[in-house]
């Protein structure tokens, strides 16, 4: 059905970890996009938000077989059954919405009273929350992207793709008298900031987009990747997720999921 | 000094002592409404927490409250429904224990949230898909009813009972109270239920998650039902906690052994459904989502979480219990029939606690590790809060409310005030 809705995109992202050199850019670009608060000690990687987070991997093996992988793992934009994502429906005030027309996760601070219960939802820890207010070191305040609210302490926040850059991108071309955006229109800030090209972002609806070419995404089969590289985090869940993994390592496919017995399939031509 | 306020017949300790026992007691109470304003004024960075358990100690103790609170509904339901005739001497316990849980986990939940201004969005902006919207809606209507239920037991005090106006409105309330009792059952199915549906339904955390019967997983039915089992287990239990502090037999083992026996019956059957459950879910339901039994049992630091934790809950503290409250010889026993219910009590909150703590202490993404907490004293504290507030409601209302109807025939006073 999507596919043939011409106005329904699914945003969603490709990351290969073969190019992902664990360098962090990407997680600077979306602090500093979206404003997200930091402490003077945020040591503590539990009590600190990161909307975008990179992970090493290792293989477990001595050396000289030893291997690494460095995994950034943003929001994966859980489609679950028919858009009921993890987080969404067990969020009690609707403060988290499955967005039909763009397949993008929403968060409303100002609707979020707290409970956290998204969070005990989410099995890719990507909600976090505000344990403290924000402070932003003298003069940053000026800095702030005005696009993004700040968000006060005691709410949950997570990765939205840069949902903004959608609202900027949708504005400019409904004043150019356009319906449709072009595929770099819409970039998330840390697929651009990617030094190394790891993260590409697009309409996997979108058979003319880069995503939906890599990623292959068989729509009969909930979104499985094709692709015999690409993977999703915990496919067995179910949670549906538009963010696909990219890997030549038979090690780092695996890793993705617990015990998956997958028939590697053949690229389509 | 205030032998005026208690009620005919029954002989109660001096004004100094009681004042000293509650003031011992508030102070306790003040420590937790300490830490309650500081929580409230800092924000919940006083707890210890963390992204990874945004659900922690608090909720465990809203969920094992609301569990044990389930006699003040079942008992009604027993005497009023079913016309178990024998526990109106029971069912003023029943409803003040489960009006101070209720209350108390209200309270509790008032203080878990990230932002307390904005609570009352649950019913604003609630979305019908969640079951915390369903627990929020169901719990805050029962707590009306138990207030209307307990409202009764504080106008028999013996000077409000002479107005007419008081005398006659409790005698109204009792005439209704079966439409009370029939309400607070079908509510209590319901938020019992929708407690156990909050794991349950979490497809991406295996370890609570379960499958079941249309919208509602099978721990919906098993929290229901572990209610009604373990909750006349509390009262039972803190009818005898009660007897022990006052020296005195306050319920007759009749009534006692009567709701003992109901709740070992009600114990073996959700004993032997939630064994089912977990098999199932251990045999099909885990597996299908890429995880064995034992993942959610081993390599855990200090072994928090093995094997044992399973079979205190299900074989310790829910086989034993339910065995023993079913042989009458057993459960005629007291000092049995109090491990039993003893046991009942631990097996109810053990399962609440996994249920809340292990789901999110188990990893899910294969390369994280098992994530740790250990509460920190604001936690504690507040946690401790309505224990004491509990105390208190239980201490007055025993003093100031014919809350025992068989406490004069069973202490007989010598010359009888």
């Amino acid at each position: 059905m999507d596919q043939q809705n011409g106005n329904t995109k699914k945003y969603g992202m490709v990351i290969d970890l073969d190019k992902c050199t664990g360098c962090g850019a990407c997680m600077v670009a979306c602090m500093a996009e979206n404003n997200v608060p930091f402490r003077e000690d945020d040591t503590d990687k539990l009590l600190s938000v990161s909307w975008m987070r990179v992970y090493r991997l290792g293989n477990g093996k001595p050396f000289p077989q030893v291997e690494e992988c460095y995994l950034p793992r943003p929001c994966q934009q859980c489609e679950g059954h028919a858009g009921h994502s993890p987080c969404v429906s067990v969020c009690p005030a609707t403060a988290t919405d499955y967005d039909m027309r763009t397949g993008i996760v929403s968060q409303i601070p100002t609707r979020c009273f707290g409970c956290r219960y998204c969070m005990a939802a989410c099995p890719y820890h990507v909600r976090q929350f505000n344990w403290w207010d924000p402070i932003w070191p003298d003069g940053m305040e000026r800095m702030l992207n005005p696009n993004v609210s700040v968000r006060m302490r005691g709410v949950v926040e997570k990765c939205g793709f840069c949902f903004h850059r959608y609202q900027l991108a949708t504005d400019k071309a409904y004043l150019d008298g356009r319906r449709e955006l072009e595929e770099g229109e819409y970039q998330t800030a840390c697929a651009q900031a990617c030094p190394a090209g790891a993260i590409l972002f697009g309409d996997l609806n979108n058979p003319t987009h880069a995503v939906h070419k890599i990623a292959q995404p068989d729509s009969t089969h909930g979104g499985r990747p094709r692709n015999p590289k690409a993977f999703r985090l915990l496919e067995r869940l179910g949670t549906n997720p538009k963010v696909y993994y990219l890997s030549s390592k038979e090690w780092v496919r695996k890793a993705g999921d617990n015990q998956v017995q997958r028939t590697e399939q053949t690229p389509k031509a | 000094m205030d032998s005026a306020l208690i009620p005919k017949g029954v002989k109660r300790c001096s004004i100094g002592q009681f004042a000293l026992w509650i003031a011992v007691v508030g102070a306790v109470l003040l420590w937790g409404v300490w830490a309650m304003l500081l929580c409230y004024f800092r924000g919940l960075n006083q707890t210890n927490m963390n992204n990874a358990y945004g659900f922690a100690l608090w909720i465990w103790a809203d969920l094992a409250v609301i569990a044990l609170g389930g006699g003040a509904f079942f008992t009604g339901l027993l005497r009023y429904i079913f016309g178990k005739d024998e526990l109106k001497h029971i069912i003023n316990y029943a409803v003040l224990i489960g009006f101070i849980c209720y209350s108390s986990a209200l309270l509790i939940l008032a203080i878990d949230v990230g932002q307390p201004l904005r609570a009352w969005f649950i019913f604003w902006h609630a979305n019908v898909h969640s079951m915390l919207t369903e627990v929020a809606f169901c719990l805050t209507c029962y707590f009306g009813v138990l207030t209307i239920e307990y409202v009764p037991l504080v106008l028999e005090n013996r000077q409000i009972d002479r107005l007419p106006f008081f005398h006659n409105l409790t005698h109204n309330m009792h005439g209704i109270m079966a439409l009370f009792a029939a309400t607070g059952a079908f509510l209590s199915f319901f938020h019992q239920g929708s407690l156990g549906g909050v794991s349950g339904v979490l497809y991406g955390r295996p370890f609570g998650f379960r499958t079941g019967l249309l919208v509602w997983p099978w721990t919906f039915f098993l929290y229901t039902w572990s209610a009604a089992a373990c909750g006349p287990c509390f009262t039972l239990f803190i009818t005898r906690i009660t007897e022990m502090a006052t020296c005195k037999k306050l319920v007759k083992d009749s009534v006692v052994e009567l709701l003992a026996k109901i709740a070992g019956w009600m114990l073996l059957t959700y004993i032997v459904a939630k064994i089912i459950d977990t098999v199932y879910w251990a045999a099909v339901t885990a597996p299908a989502m890429g995880l064995t039994l034992m993942d959610f049992y081993s390599n855990n630091p200090g072994s928090a979480y093995g094997l044992w934790i399973l079979i205190a809950e299900v074989g310790v503290c829910g086989v034993l219990p339910a065995v023993m409250l079913v042989a009458p010889g057993i459960r005629s026993n007291p000092s049995m029939r109090f491990i039993a219910v003893t046991l009942a009590v631990i097996g109810a909150c053990l399962n609440r606690w996994v249920m809340v703590l292990q789901v999110q202490a188990v990893p899910v993404l294969p390369f994280e590790g098992w994530f740790g907490y250990m509460p920190s004293w604001q936690e504690i504290a507040t946690t401790i809060l309505p224990v004491a507030y509990g105390i208190i409601l239980i201490s007055l209302s025993y003093r100031y409310l014919p809350v025992f109807p068989q406490e004069q025939e069973l202490n007989p006073i010598e010359g009888g005030k």
